[in-house]
This record gives structure tokens, sequence and C-alpha cells, in this order.
């Protein structure tokens, strides 16, 4: 589509302050040529979702959200019938007098009762962006319905017709992979895994995303947070938690980390109790060197 | 980016192309071979993924290749070393991300007990009789006690356990004759007699089964009991949606996808062929960590049922076992540890690894006779 190559995407993201390796944008931009569903996953923390809203900002694309959890089902991501206000509508035929019953049921499965949830939304609004978050969460038996969805990018309404996409939506699926996806799911969509981003560009996404935080202590916060990960953790900070704790540095006005301000504010980047303390010790000697 | 030379020159396009196509098919081929399954579609995907981002580039194809072959962490490292060793290695990829522990596979017959399924044929009705009561007795012996013989016909009795998955309530409702009122079934069904209501309809929450977690010791402490184990391990898997089955020995193996075989036999030899330390020694504590670094605590253990089959021997530090089990307890829904010496009459829990664990366990059962996984069973469907 709109993109040349996948260094024009990586580029054109970039403006938006996402930065993408090599990896992810020819990942991006064959889903894209493809018009292919991309499936990331990877640790919670590296920017699966960012992706979604990246991307959406790029082309200026409305940007359409399914967050899974667990008893989704079709009334919730797909359509639903708004049933009081069909009720309310009947009542209102009804007082106006004369009611010619085929008339009022035509006019009871109107589009205007028609409640688009987010897949019939993304197919209506056609060039769109439809993120599809954490489907690990969703049932396995979602997977099937979504699956059906995803390979003919189209819905069929039995009371109004069927609703097809003019152009294909760009869809992106998250995963934390808390469970394996279907393969049948799997083979339909392009397959990315995200690894935490190196020392360097990690820097960069901080600049990018916290310009606020001078380029000292960004460096400072963002060597902790890569050695902290080789640090055996229960759960390794992930993007997002270097960014908290950069802001919440910057907030408290630390020019420079020191052992005592680091750990006042490791809240905003280990979120169990043994990590703490793990922590504690590790900062002792990185911080010491 | 370089250009493949062939592409460049117009003279023998097409061949070339072709000539490339074939490349690219012979490294699905190779994929495969090495274990990925690369479906025609996937191949098919490939090749056009490759035309998009220039077969010219080989960082690109490289890339299309990992998105559209690729599936799983375990593939993509598949797919790495597959990479190397069909193309030249060129310097600037991505280097391969260092193995998970459990993926060395080593080939070792553990089961040799299990070959050769003694069916006991039976013609006369007195010896059917007596094999009933025959049957009764093996039901309640202890495994380790047991002749190969005697196995045999053990293992063609692991059909009558009766396996039935826990279950626990779910976010989704069903309908219902009482319960909480069902607004949306309620009011389409007075939709139906033009917004006439009539009958009200009622909802209540769902049913849904918990996951199944069971982690097996087969260190040599316990190798007595390995083969019924397993067998039991294969039994539950195929009688519940969702189990997950683990080795623990000096590493975590992951069973599940080798106890997947419907057929008993073949499942137990696959599985004897994915575990690489038989009746090694046992690091509980440190296998259990990695069970809960990799596995546990990202999802597989959440809210499952945990059942932990092992007597409890560790080598290790018993303080980072009791600690690691406390850690599961808290994720878990229900943490049961089967040791098969329980159901000995002089049993007393002194060894420092079970006297570790005990504090954060639910249940503590016995696990050396049939007739104890009977029961075994039961305390899961009731957890």
């Amino acid at each position: 589509m709109e993109f040349r190559s996948a260094a024009d995407i990586a580029a054109r993201l970039g403006e938006t302050g996402y930065l993408c390796d090599d990896a992810l944008a020819t990942v991006a931009f064959l889903a894209l040529g493809m018009r292919r569903p991309l499936l990331l996953e990877g640790e919670p923390g590296t920017g699966k979702t960012a992706l979604a809203e990246a991307i959406a900002q790029t082309l200026a694309l409305p940007l359409i959200r399914l967050q899974c959890y667990e008893g989704i089902d079709a009334t919730q991501a797909l359509y639903d019938w708004d049933f009081p206000r069909q009720i309310l509508h009947l009542r209102a035929l009804e007082a106006s007098g004369a009611v010619d019953a085929e008339q009022a049921e035509k006019s009871l499965y109107d589009e205007r009762f028609l409640l688009a949830r987010p897949v019939l939304a993304a197919l209506r609004a056609a060039p769109a962006v439809l993120l599809v978050d954490e489907i690990d969460r969703a049932d396995d038996e979602f997977e099937a319905f979504l699956l059906e969805v995803l390979s003919t990018y189209q819905v069929s309404i039995p009371e109004l017709g069927t609703v097809t996409a003019t152009v294909a939506p760009i869809v992106l699926l998250t995963s934390n992979r808390t469970r394996e996806l279907h393969d049948a799911l799997k083979r339909r969509c392009l397959y990315h895994w995200i690894d935490h981003p190196g020392l360097e560009r990690e820097i960069e996404i901080v600049r990018a995303r916290a310009p606020e935080v001078s380029a000292a202590l960004n460096r400072q916060v963002v060597t902790v947070v890569q050695a902290l990960r080789d640090v055996d953790l229960q759960k390794p900070p992930g993007v997002a938690e270097t960014l908290d704790w950069a802001r919440a540095l910057h907030l408290l006005g630390v020019a420079r980390l020191d052992l005592e301000t680091a750990a006042s504010t490791l809240g905003a980047l280990v979120k169990y109790r043994e990590d703490a303390e793990k922590v504690r010790h590790a900062l002792d000697r990185l911080l010491a060197s | 980016m370089s250009e493949l030379s062939g592409i460049a020159e117009s003279a023998d396009r097409a061949a070339s192309v072709r000539a490339a196509d074939e490349i690219l098919l012979g490294f699905t081929v190779a994929l495969r071979a090495a274990g990925v399954a690369v479906t025609h579609d996937r191949a098919q995907a490939y090749l056009e993924a490759a035309a998009l981002a220039g077969v010219g580039d080989a960082a690109a194809t490289y890339h299309a290749g990992r998105a559209t072959l690729c599936g799983s962490p375990a593939d993509l490292e598949r797919y790495d070393q597959v990479y190397e060793s069909y193309f030249d290695p060129r310097a600037g990829l991505p280097r391969r991300r260092p193995s998970p522990p459990a993926a060395l596979e080593t080939s070792y017959s553990p089961l040799p007990e299990s070959e050769g399924a003694g069916e006991g044929t039976a013609a006369d009705e007195e010896i059917v009789r007596a094999m009933a009561s025959a049957a009764e007795v093996l039901r309640q012996r202890d495994i380790a006690t047991l002749s190969a013989n005697e196995k045999a016909r053990l293992a063609a009795m692991f059909a009558s356990l009766d396996v039935r998955p826990p279950e626990r309530r779910s976010g989704r409702r069903q309908p219902w004759h009482r319960g909480a009122l069902d607004a949306n079934r309620t009011l389409r069904a007075s939709l139906r007699r033009m917004g006439e209501p009539a009958v009200l309809e009622w909802r209540r929450p769902g049913r849904r089964s918990r996951p199944v977690v069971l982690l097996v010791d087969v260190s040599g402490s316990m190798s007595a009991y390995a083969d019924a184990l397993l067998r039991l391990a294969h039994r539950i898997g195929r009688g519940t949606a969702r189990t997950e089955t683990f080795a623990l020995g000096t590493r975590l193996t992951r069973l599940t996808r080798a106890l997947n075989a419907r057929d008993a036999e073949r499942a137990l030899v696959a599985a004897g062929q994915t575990v690489p330390d038989w009746s090694g020694g046992t690091r509980l504590g440190e296998t259990l960590k990695v069970f809960l670094d990799r596995w546990g605590r990202r999802g597989v253990a959440r809210g499952a049922v945990v059942v932990i089959f092992s007597d409890g021997w560790e080598r290790g530090d018993a303080a980072l076992l009791g600690e690691q089990v406390a850690h599961l307890h808290r994720i878990a829904h229900r943490v049961v540890w089967v040791n098969p010496h329980r159901g000995k009459p002089s049993y007393e829990p002194v060894q420092t690894g079970i006297k570790a664990v005990l504090p954060h366990v639910d249940d503590f059962v016995a696990g050396h006779s049939l007739a104890a996984f009977a029961e075994l069973l039961q305390v899961i469907a009731r957890a």
C-alpha cells in the first residue's frame, strides 16, 4: 500500500516515536503488502500493542481495538441488535396507530438498530487497523470464529445481509503466549516474536518517548535495566517499565542515578516482592561500578 | 542490498526466477525435515513474501521466512539452524537465541517392561472369575513389587480408571431455568411476539474445566513407578481437555506433545525418547524453578490443579524446593503432592525435601497402586 519498502516503514514509524528493528519492519512490510494478519508474540511490555497504534497513526487510519478476555463471544466481537431500542420502536409504532405487521418487522432490522462491535466496525470502516489484543486470553472457540472472519473479511448478518470490507483491514493479533494458539489460526498469519531491544535502541526509544529525561540519566537507566534483564527475575522489566522508571526519576528531579533514589523508585520497575529484593542486591553491584 | 546477479540479467530472466523458487522451496523441504510443520500454503506464502521483500536481499528473505514458515519460538530456533546450514551464513544477520534447556533429544528405551502387552486370555468361565479377583488383588498391590508380567496385565487395567476434569465457574453464562435474569434472551423472545413480554428467561454462570498440570519425577529413586505414572499421565491427558505434562529430573522436559498419541504404548515410547535424563539424579527445587519461570507463571499453572508425583528426595537445597512450591501454591488453584511411599504403613514424612514442601501442599496422597491412582483421580476431580 503506501509503504515502498521495509526501510520506509521503519523511517515513518520512527516519526511517530515507534522505533522498530529491521526484522520487525520487514515483517510489517510483508504483512501490509500481502494483506495478511500479523501475529505478534513476545514478553509483556515489548511494544506489541504500540505497533498497531503507530501503524494506525502513520497511515492516518482509525484504530479499532478488540480486547480479548475469557468468555468473549460473537455478540461482543461482531455485532448485536439493540433490543431495548427495537422494542421502544415497536411501542412507538403501536402508539401511532395503524401498524402493518410486515412493514413493522422490516423497519425493526434496520441499520440503526445494529450495534457494530469491533470486528464489524473494522470491516465497515474499511481501510482501518484492527487490533485483536491478547488473543490467548479468549477461549479456543472464539479463535475458530475469528479464523472465519480473517479468511474472508466478511460477516453475514441473517436479517440484513453480508457485510464485506471494500478494502481488507490491516489486522494485528497479539499474544502473551499463556497458551498455544491453534495452528489453523497461525497459518493464516505472519508470525513475529518481539524481543527486548538492545542497549542503543532502547536509549533511542526512551529519548523518543520521554524526551524530557536528560541524556545522561537516560543512558544510566537503560544500562541498569538491560543488566537487570540478565538477573534471574520472575518478571524481567519491559520497555514500558524502563519508560516508567525514567519518567519517575525525572519527576523526582534526579540528575544522576544513585542507590537511594533507585531503591525508592523501584516500584516503577519490578512488581514482585521477591524481585525487588534481588534487584536491590543487584543495584549495589551495578551502581558501585 | 545486492541483487541476485541472475535476476538483473534480462536474457535468462524467467529461468533464473524459477531457479530462485526452486532454491526457496528446497529450503522449505529442508525445514520440514528438521521438524517445522511447513504446509503447502505456508510454503506458498513464503514464496510470495520473498518475492515482495526482494529475493536478492538476504536479510529480507530471512525475515520473510521466519514470518511465514514459523509459528512458535521453538520453530524460530530450528529455522535459524536450518537457515545457517542451507544458505551460506552471512554477516549481519541476527544471532540465534540460546536454546531452551530441554531441547536435547536422545533416544533411550526406559520402559523395557512395558513391551509386549500381555492380554489375559480366558476362555473358561471359572478362569474368568479367578481373573476378576486376581485383578482386584493387582489393583491394590504396590507397583514397585510387580513382576514384568504383572505390570503388563496392570497396563491394560489403566483404561478402567475414571477420569473427570476439575471444574470452575466460567465468565460465560448459559441459559438455565432459574438464576439471574437474561435480558437479551427475554427481549429477543418478546420481539418474536411483537414486543409483548411474556416469558422471562434466566441464566447462570457456566462451568469450564480447569487445566491440569502433571509434574512427574523421573529420577532414579522413582524409576520403579515411572512407567505407571506416565501411563496415568497419558490416561489423564486423554480424559481431560487441558492437561500439560512435564518430566522432572536433572532438567525439565515437556511431555505433553509426546503423550498426545491415542495409543498408550506409542505415547510411552515417544515420551521415553523425549526425556534425556531417565533415572538420573534429582534437583527438584531447580527443575521446579525452571518450570515456574518458563511455563508456570506465564499461565500454564495459573488457576490449574498441579499434581506433583515425587518422593521428595532432594539432593539439592531443600529450602529452594520449599520456596518454589510455596510460589507454585500462590499461582495454582490447588497443589497435590503424590508420594508412592506414603501408601506404605511405616511411612513418616521425615526427609528434608518433603518436610519443606508439606506446608505448601493442599493434598498429600499416596500413589503406589492402581487403587491409589483411582483415589487420586477423585481428588483431582473434586479440586
